[in-house]
């Protein structure tokens, strides 16, 4: 196959951190090449400088053998280059047309680019209606959309970045059998992941990042996801396995529960039936944005619904607010880090008082003891191996994963006796997630129940007793875990829940 | 009792001038709002238009030269804003403050010697014997060319937005600047040009209050003008052709209050306060149906409680100070205003996602 992309010696360097130091390989047309790396080993920066966004210090990039150094994305676009980003590129109040129109550079005619739009998403399989609002569609949509607007550009080399981490098993289906016919059609795909199972099943090669540098090339086929796992990490992996307990007494009841979303685009909850036990990790799946965050409002206490619909120890708890919660045992750590579980101009001190204050007594009738929050922060970063100057240090200054090993450290270390987490792990490298499932097994272990709100399938499945899913605001009848496949779970996650509510309501199916 | 003085026509053609500074401000600060920047400039913004556009006019001698200087200057002033807030990431809200307080005081500065001085007239477009038609005459052809200037901008913007690629790029700016950024639009850029156009057409606004309307320089003549087109873009929705709407209705209540004054009628005061009052609650009951939420209404219990206050206060004879009156239009922005920001869902739909936030290109 021929080289249409070659990289070499690219560096790019930010204040204090080396973000891609001499990185070089080739991607050829046709090729389905993934690029595998932990947060923070300069993956982002390296496709930002593919397509446009960032300029690199040094080094060289050559498209079909010209030289190439993109100046902006329109310049990477008019070269042949997309991009499907992470975070969609996508707006809420804007029509799935609109929206394609902004990210294609000659002007179109509505209509014509209706057909247009219409005539890709069936050739490849896509189905989209043009004239719907984004903020009305969900996340597999959306990236639909993404897609579907770089297919209008007929690249020669689309990048896609994390695709996956937010579709259904039968999305990702649908997903690998779009990109494969691309590459039939000898278009070139850069495909980053740190799921290795799928890099596994898709791609023809990978290089590996680590630290901003190449540490390596393979075939994934020839690998196991765990050789993979440790060239990225450059370490051995040590895994947490998930113990069977005998569930204890119950702790909070979830009692039909339901609540009507604010937002235009949010999720109601529509009557969730759960309980969670003491001793006992509890995990619920979903495709992002099917009632997750409301749930996780609703639990810690933000969002307040009828007293009768949440029951701790039998007592109605559902017009409490947060730190009434607090005070019974009830914590949660929300999942978005930077705004909701800390704040991001005040210290880790500050932040420690925040959630701690009423559990661990640290004021006195409203005066603050600042030494004993201080050494309780401390505790905090010593136990769950926190990186970070000192407690004096801004909540903003910590990267995403210590920061998550933080917000998880603070409520872990107030012995909740039951605790909400949503997204414990995301974007957290495998040595952190590591750490942060044991801690939460850990405190399970310890007689507390433990709810773990997640997208990644695979740490539900490793760390839950019980499970259940999510979607659309209603969630699953919980089972036990180990007695649900995979496929079950996919069309659960889809909106079926037709067979998870055996002998309940007959009705439920939609 | 004497109805003659308020003489329908006569108060609709005065309403159509009163609501036309507001127009033109609102209509530019909600291209700059589109483009997701909150400037709380616009009183600032609009003085400096008045006393540069009365400065331009007596010493030049024409006043389409007047607006145009007023436009310019204004939309020089709100590049400082710009420059703050685009470029030197200062915080919009209260960058927007200081610029109104800035304007102020310049204004003042530069108005000095101009205080008592009448300005060369800005005649009606068409001729005299078209504006004399009865009914018709008065009131569609007998106005100044900057009231069909206004209208027409409107309808300019909502064609811009709507219609065009430009216009989809500046909203796109305005739901979400990093994926505008990402997309490799100029977020900065496009932010600078809203910003400058928002203050041009804040300025002319201006330039017509101490051009046509007063026709007169005086310190610190906008007298919260500025605040109420900043209430009319919420009111608006964010949507062209309800800025007109909003416009006349501000509009409508400043003319009425002012006639009422000058007819001394108290009885008819009480009335027209009363239906102003019934147009409020109209809307308020309006948006009740779209919601439940409790904010509104207590609003509504308010507005009956502050009306009951006004006719209980003039009880004995029927009379009313004037000051109730003066105080209206800004009773009025005040009341509509909370109405619509209780309403979180609908704020939510039509507000900018990115409006006010700062906006600072990562790498």
């Amino acid at each position: 196959m021929s080289v249409l992309l070659d990289l070499s010696g690219l560096t790019k360097a930010y204040p204090g951190v080396i973000a891609n130091d001499d990185v070089g390989f080739d991607i050829a047309a046709g090729e389905i090449h993934a690029l595998l790396g932990e947060n923070g080993a300069g993956k982002s920066t390296l496709v930002k400088m593919i397509y446009g966004l960032v300029r690199p210090d040094s080094g060289e990039m050559r498209l079909h053998g010209a030289y190439y150094a993109p100046g902006s994305p329109k310049d990477a676009r008019a070269a042949g280059v997309s991009m499907v980003f992470q975070h969609f590129s996508l707006f809420d109040a804007l029509s799935v047309r609109e929206n394609i129109a902004l990210g294609l550079d000659e002007a179109t005619k509505p209509r014509e680019l209706s057909q247009r739009i219409r005539d890709v998403s069936r050739e490849y399989g896509l189905p989209l209606d043009p004239d719907r609002l984004i903020g009305d569609l969900s996340v597999g949509e959306r990236q639909r959309v993404e897609i579907v607007r770089c297919l209008l550009q007929d690249p020669r080399l689309l990048i896609m970045d994390e695709p996956t981490s937010v579709l259904t098993p039968q999305e990702v289906e649908i997903l690998f059998n779009t990109l494969r016919l691309l590459a039939s059609r000898g278009v070139a795909i850069l495909y980053i992941s740190h799921k290795l199972d799928e890099i596994r099943v898709l791609c023809d090669r990978a290089t590996i990042l680590r630290g901003g540098k190449v540490v390596g090339t393979c075939i994934p086929r020839d690998e196991t996801p765990r050789s993979m796992a440790e060239m990225m990490i450059g370490e051995a992996l040590r895994e947490p396995k998930a113990k069977l307990s005998v569930p204890g007494r119950t702790l909070l009841r979830l009692n039909g529960l339901s609540m009507t979303s604010d937002d235009p685009f949010g999720v109601s909850l529509r009557d969730i039936h759960l309980e969670l036990h003491a001793g006992e990790v509890t995990g619920i799946a979903g495709v992002a944005g099917n009632g997750q965050d409301e749930l996780l409002s609703v639990l810690s206490g933000e969002a307040k619904v009828a007293p009768g619909m949440l029951m701790l120890d039998d007592a109605p708890i559902g017009d409490k607010g947060p730190n009434a919660r607090r005070a019974l045992g009830l914590q949660a750590a929300p999942e978005e880090r930077l705004g909701h579980a800390a704040a991001p101009e005040m210290t880790l001190t500050e932040n420690t008082m925040l959630t701690g204050r009423v559990r661990q007594r640290l004021d006195n009738s409203g005066f603050l003891k600042w030494e004993a929050t201080a050494n309780f922060a401390r505790a905090v970063i010593s136990q769950f191996d926190v990186r970070t100057p000192g407690v004096a240090t801004q909540a903003k200054a910590l990267s995403g994963g210590n920061l998550q090993k933080f917000v998880i450290g603070r409520e872990v270390l107030q012995k909740p006796r039951v605790l909400i987490v949503n997204q414990p792990t995301w974007g957290v490298d495998a040595a952190a997630a590591a750490a942060i499932r044991d801690a939460l097994r850990a405190l399970a272990e310890g007689g507390a129940a433990v709810l773990v709100i997640s997208q990644d399938l695979d740490e539900l499945m490793e760390m839950s007793d019980q499970f259940a899913v999510i979607a659309g605001g209603r969630l699953s009848a919980p089972r036990a875990a180990g007695t649900i496949s995979i496929e079950e779970i996919g069309r659960l996650m889809g909106g079926d829940t037709s067979t998870a509510r055996e002998g309940g309501t007959a009705h439920a199916a939609t | 009792m004497d109805f003659s003085a308020l003489d329908p026509l006569a108060l609709i053609v005065s309403l159509i001038i009163a609501a036309t500074p507001l127009v033109l401000a609102a209509t530019g600060e909600l291209v700059v709002e589109k483009s997701g920047v909150l400037n709380l400039g616009v009183e600032g913004m609009m003085i400096m238009g008045a006393v540069i556009g009365f400065i331009v006019s007596v010493e030049i001698g024409n006043p389409v030269l007047g607006f145009a200087g007023a436009a310019l200057a204004s939309a020089a002033l709100a590049l400082i804003f710009g420059f703050l807030t685009q470029v030197l990431l200062s915080n919009q809200v209260a960058t927007g403050l200081a610029l109104t307080l800035f304007g102020l005081g310049l204004a003042a500065l530069l108005g000095q010697s101009y205080t008592g001085i009448r300005p060369p007239s800005t005649g009606d477009v068409f001729p005299e014997a078209l504006s004399t038609v009865p009914v018709i005459g008065p009131l569609l052809f007998s106005y100044d060319w900057v009231v069909y200037f206004a209208l027409i901008m409107v309808g300019a913007v909502w064609w811009f937005l709507n219609k065009t690629r430009g216009g989809l790029i500046l909203r796109a700016v305005g739901e979400g600047h990093d994926a505008a950024h990402a997309l490799g639009y100029r977020v900065v850029a496009i932010r600078m040009a809203a910003i400058a156009f928002g203050g041009a057409l804040a300025g002319m606004g201006g330039a017509y209050l101490s051009l046509v309307r007063v026709p007169q320089w005086s310190e610190g003549m906008t007298a919260g003008i500025g605040w109420i087109a900043l209430a009319i873009v919420v009111f608006a929705s964010w949507k062209p052709g309800r800025v007109i709407l909003g416009a006349w209705l501000f509009g409508g209540v400043t003319i009425l209050q002012l006639n009422i004054q000058a007819a001394n009628l108290n009885i008819l005061g009480i009335l027209a306060l009363a239906l102003a009052g019934v147009a409020v609650v109209m809307l308020l009951v309006q948006i009740r149906s779209l919601t439940r939420h409790k904010v509104i209404q207590i609003v509504m219990v308010f507005s009956f409680a502050l009306l009951a206050l006004v006719l209980a206060l003039s009880w004995p004879d029927f009379r009313l100070d004037s000051a109730y009156l003066s105080m209206t239009p800004y009773l009025t922005t005040i009341i509509v205003l909370v109405a619509l920001s209780g309403d979180k869902t609908r704020r939510a739909l039509n507000a900018p996602a990115s409006l006010g936030r700062v906006f600072h290109a990562s790498a």
